[in-house]
């Protein structure tokens, strides 16, 4: 957020300004900032559709929406959340801290840095401007299953467009990533020296650019089958259905790491900020993600355990899945180790890591029942499955984006935020949450399907408290809002080290960070 | 904790004035009906128990150093950064925990997925948003439709007991006997799920699998479709209703008489006010989910019937999108799922209600005459579609 004030006393290159600036940069800061302001438009967004979705669940029957919007609205909440929220919000991360965390003066390729966030907002303006079609957004479910997706009209050629797209910039993204960890890091920053949300996000990029082009291949086969007359997922002409399935989740699932080893990385670096006290078991840390990552491709198909695979194959992925258990445990019992005997504080950031700690590991325990291949059968499809992955994504990811927020805005802006504001949305946002996402896991033990606008009354009372917690949530997060806003345009002068447990490179640099840095690599012992 | 659970719904609920039927309060699996549904409601407790355990002991060292490990209390930082012991211990003890967990779940995994020796044999085919039964050894067919009326959906009427968990023709299975189900589907994905049996099996078009139920007591047993399926994915409920030995075999005597019935009508010659009336209950219980009660469709989705090219131009093409369908929509094919005189009866409706006044009328001969004579004849009294050809529009 180094806003276009100062950017002009650093550099006299007679770059353009004003909105050309933006366009043109290829500077990793202003790329970064852009990808953070992008992600909390298309959260803000992807919530707006959310609140809908929990109005019209308050009570059975049918009040604000039809069952067709209904579906549009929950698709697209889907796909809005995961590739145009939380996603770029850790692009924005990593363009902005990576060089910063490693000493580089820039990523390694700018220009295709560049591109690949403005590839965003086109694919987000087509999924947005889908609602506008004739019949409305793509209503299928964000997995895009098929026949279901086949049946569609224009808005389903435009969505899979826009997943091309952004698959494009996720890609290039994650290239310019790894490049520049692999290639750009200062004099004696060894790979088991580097801070690890640079780890994490080095894994992660190795999965989009494995998993990303699965993707592609997925929906490129629904656009021929719905355009060109192909049968990839027609039986009726020598296809299967379920093949889409396996292939979209060999990339989903690695999709889901994709959306949390970032989230490790930005809590891995919180935590012994305000312990002070250095991480415990760095390298198990290290090992436990890869692991993880690697883990993550043979996993796919608990997904499916409702396809009715063969009892080899309900078998192999239980097993499979229960066994990612055993390095998410070790980074677990690292976090808490390192808080052990430390001299904690709590502020904002490490108010939200301490939540993720504890409410994604309530997301991994019931991601845990879920593997169970048994108990799944019963809870496949249902609230379980809901409150499981809003566990993980909602108070494990966005809770680190907001924790990786408010750790370094104040090297970002130059000012402290406002601790009492930042800790409403803490305490407004961790209980609003639990209100909303916990009685889900009671509605899907109870029975209550996933993606339905209307149900039985036996789930009136979970819903309705459920509706009260999304209210109380969404709303909250203007505070959000308001604080970023305040920090951008002043407050107290945030010092170079900003936190007194701070250890890192870009710690080092005066707050704000200047528009250029590391010309000079520094000389890491 | 349920208690409190309850009093904070009952204040929700307490606001919505019109909701006036408190149903029980669910909050766990439903009670089990089958050997397998009590085996994993068995399971579902031991994981839920270990992991209780393990939330208590990590998290309760993590708010003990919370608590005792802050700097407010003066509260030094110690400098250990690993251990290689502690390290392997939490490494080696999850890994137990888990192939303690693994063995019970293997052992539930196999006996689901073990169909063999049934007493009898059910397909089960899913429509949009429908779900057909085949008795594949007592020869009975029929579609199950959800029952509520819409007038409850729409909130014009006080909702009923079993709001949306309640069908026309529910599935009758005679207790303690091993079923074996096949289950398909016609258009998409859909799954049939009755959780308090312990099964739910996608229906995949163009495909059968196969599940199994064995019901340990007799009563009424409710499910939903639990795959995506468009629009009406959340009013396709399931009913399975559990018998005694006597009463299954009165069922099927019954259900094998009023077949013979509706055969019959297929040669008869029908008034139009008889088709008119008999085509407005085939519409809405076919059609009116899409095109709507009024017939003006949902404008972008869904064609208007009403004053449509279809409805108002040659009946012949009208009879034929009703029985082949159109291809890469949710338009279906009914030639396989309505018999001749339903075909009749609701093509004759659409031409005359609404702004379509055509005066047209359609005997069920004329159906039979487009099926294609006799090859027609003996695939018209409605049978969900064979598994191998799911869906005709499908083969384009």
């Amino acid at each position: 957020m180094s806003d276009a004030a100062h950017a002009h006393d650093d550099h006299s290159h007679g770059h353009p300004s004003g909105i050309m600036r933006w366009l043109t940069t290829t500077n990793h800061k202003d790329i970064g900032t852009m990808y953070l302001w992008f992600a909390l438009i298309m959260l803000f967004s992807a919530g707006t559709m959310a609140l809908l979705i929990r109005a019209e669940l308050f009570q059975p029957g049918l009040q604000i929406t039809h069952p067709d919007f209904f579906n549009q609205l929950t698709t697209m909440h889907g796909l809005i959340m995961i590739f145009g929220a939380i996603m770029p919000a850790f692009s924005g991360f990593a363009n902005w801290q990576v060089p910063l965390m490693i000493g580089a003066p820039d990523m390694a390729f700018p220009r295709m840095n560049n591109w690949a966030f403005w590839l965003l907002p086109v694919a987000a303006t087509m999924l947005m401007a889908s609602f506008l079609l004739p019949g409305g957004a793509v209503a299928g479910g964000w997995t895009m299953y098929p026949p279901l997706f086949i049946q569609g009209g224009i808005s389903y050629d435009l969505t899979i467009l826009a997943v091309h797209i952004m698959g494009l910039s996720s890609i290039m993204g994650s290239i310019n990533i790894a490049t520049t960890i692999l290639n750009m890091r200062a004099p004696g920053l060894t790979l088991m020296k580097m801070p690890l949300f640079v780890w994490t996000w080095l894994i992660t990029a190795y999965l989009l650019i494995a998993t990303m082009p699965v993707l592609a291949g997925a929906v490129t086969m629904l656009l021929t089958d719905r355009n060109f007359g192909t049968h990839f997922f027609n039986a009726a002409g020598g296809g299967d259905p379920v093949m889409f399935q396996h292939i979209f989740w060999f990339f989903g699932h690695p999709e889901v790491y994709i959306l949390i080893l970032p989230a490790f990385g930005i809590v891995s670096q919180i935590i012994p900020t305000f312990a002070r006290k250095p991480l415990f078991g760095y390298a198990s840390m290290v090992y436990a993600t890869a692991s993880i990552a690697i883990l993550s491709f043979t996993v796919w198909a608990h997904h499916m355990f409702a396809v009715g695979m063969p009892v080899a194959a309900q078998l192999f992925f239980m097993f499979s899945t229960m066994l990612i258990a055993v390095p998410t445990g070790v980074k677990i019992f690292n976090w808490v180790a390192t808080m052990w005997k430390g001299s904690l504080t709590f502020e904002t950031p490490m108010l939200f890591a301490i939540a993720f700690v504890c409410l994604f590991t309530i997301g991994g325990f019931s991601g845990l029942v879920l593997a169970i291949a048994p108990v799944d059968i019963q809870l496949q499809d249902t609230y379980y499955v809901v409150a499981h992955f809003h566990y993980v994504l909602v108070s494990g990811a966005l809770f680190s984006i907001f924790a990786g927020i408010y750790y370094w805005l104040p090297k970002w802006t130059g000012h402290m935020y406002n601790e009492t504001l930042g800790k409403w949305h803490f305490w407004l946002s961790v209980i609003g949450m639990n209100i909303l996402f916990f009685p889900m896991h009671f509605l899907g033990l109870a029975g209550m399907p996933r993606r339905i606008p209307d149900y039985a009354l036996q789930f009136t009372e979970f819903n309705q408290i459920a509706t009260y917690g999304a209210f109380i949530f969404g709303f909250s997060q203007l505070i959000f809002l308001v604080l970023v806003l305040k920090t951008i345009k002043g407050g107290a002068k945030a010092t170079d080290r900003v936190w007194e447990g701070a250890e890192g490179l870009e710690w080092t640099l005066p707050s704000p960070a200047p528009y250029h840095t590391f010309e000079t690599a520094p000389v890491v012992k | 904790m349920k208690s409190m659970w309850q009093r904070a719904g009952m204040m929700g609920a307490a606001l919505v004035t019109s909701q006036t039927v408190l149903a029980e309060y669910a909050y766990n699996l439903p009670e089990p009906a089958s050997q397998v549904a009590y085996d994993v409601f068995q399971l579902h407790n031991l994981i839920m128990l270990v992991c209780l355990g393990i939330f208590v002991v990590v998290f309760g060292a993590m708010f003990y150093s919370l608590i005792k490990h802050r700097k407010s209390v003066g509260h030094q930082a110690a400098h250990f950064h690993e251990n290689t012991t502690v390290e392997i211990i939490w490494t080696v003890i999850p890994f137990v925990i888990l192939v303690g967990m693994a063995y019970p779940a293997a052992k539930v995994v196999i006996d689901m997925k073990d169909t063999s020796n049934p007493d009898m044999t059910i397909k089960i085919t899913g429509y949009q948003w429908k779900w057909g039964y085949d008795y594949l050894n007592d020869g009975i067919n029929f579609y199950s439709n959800l029952s509520t009326p819409r007038e409850q959906i729409q909130g014009t009427a006080e909702k009923g007991e079993h709001y949306l968990l309640e069908v026309d023709e529910p599935m009758v299975v005679p207790v303690g006997k091993r079923v074996r189900l096949l289950i398909t589907a016609n258009d998409v994905i859909h799954s049939w799920w009755v959780p308090a049996l312990s099964v739910k099996q996608d229906g995949i078009p163009g495909f059968i699998r196969d599940s199994w139920i064995k019901a340990d007591k007799i009563g009424t047993y409710r499910g939903q479709c639990a795959e995506l399926c468009g629009k009406d994915h959340g009013y396709m409920p399931i009913v399975v209703e559990v018998v005694s030995e006597e009463d299954y075999k009165a069922w099927v005597a019954k259900k094998k008489g009023s077949a013979a019935v509706a055969a019959s009508d297929g040669t008869k010659v029908f008034e139009i006010g008889d088709l008119v009336t008999r085509g407005e209950s085939v519409y809405q219980g076919n059609c009116a989910a899409c095109h709507q009660a009024d017939g003006k469709g949902l404008p972008g989705v869904f064609p208007a019937i009403s004053g449509s090219p279809v409805a108002t131009g040659p009946i012949a093409d009208h009879i034929a999108v009703v029985m082949n369908g159109k291809p890469g929509t949710a338009m279906a094919a009914f030639a396989g799922q309505l018999s001749d005189a339903d075909i009749a009866a609701v093509v004759t409706y659409q031409r005359n209600a609404w702004n379509n006044k055509m005066g047209d009328l359609v005997q069920p001969a004329e159906i039979a005459a487009a099926r294609g004579g006799a090859a027609g004849e003996a695939a018209a009294p409605a049978a969900p579609a064979t598994p191998t050809a799911p869906a005709a529009p499908a083969a384009q």
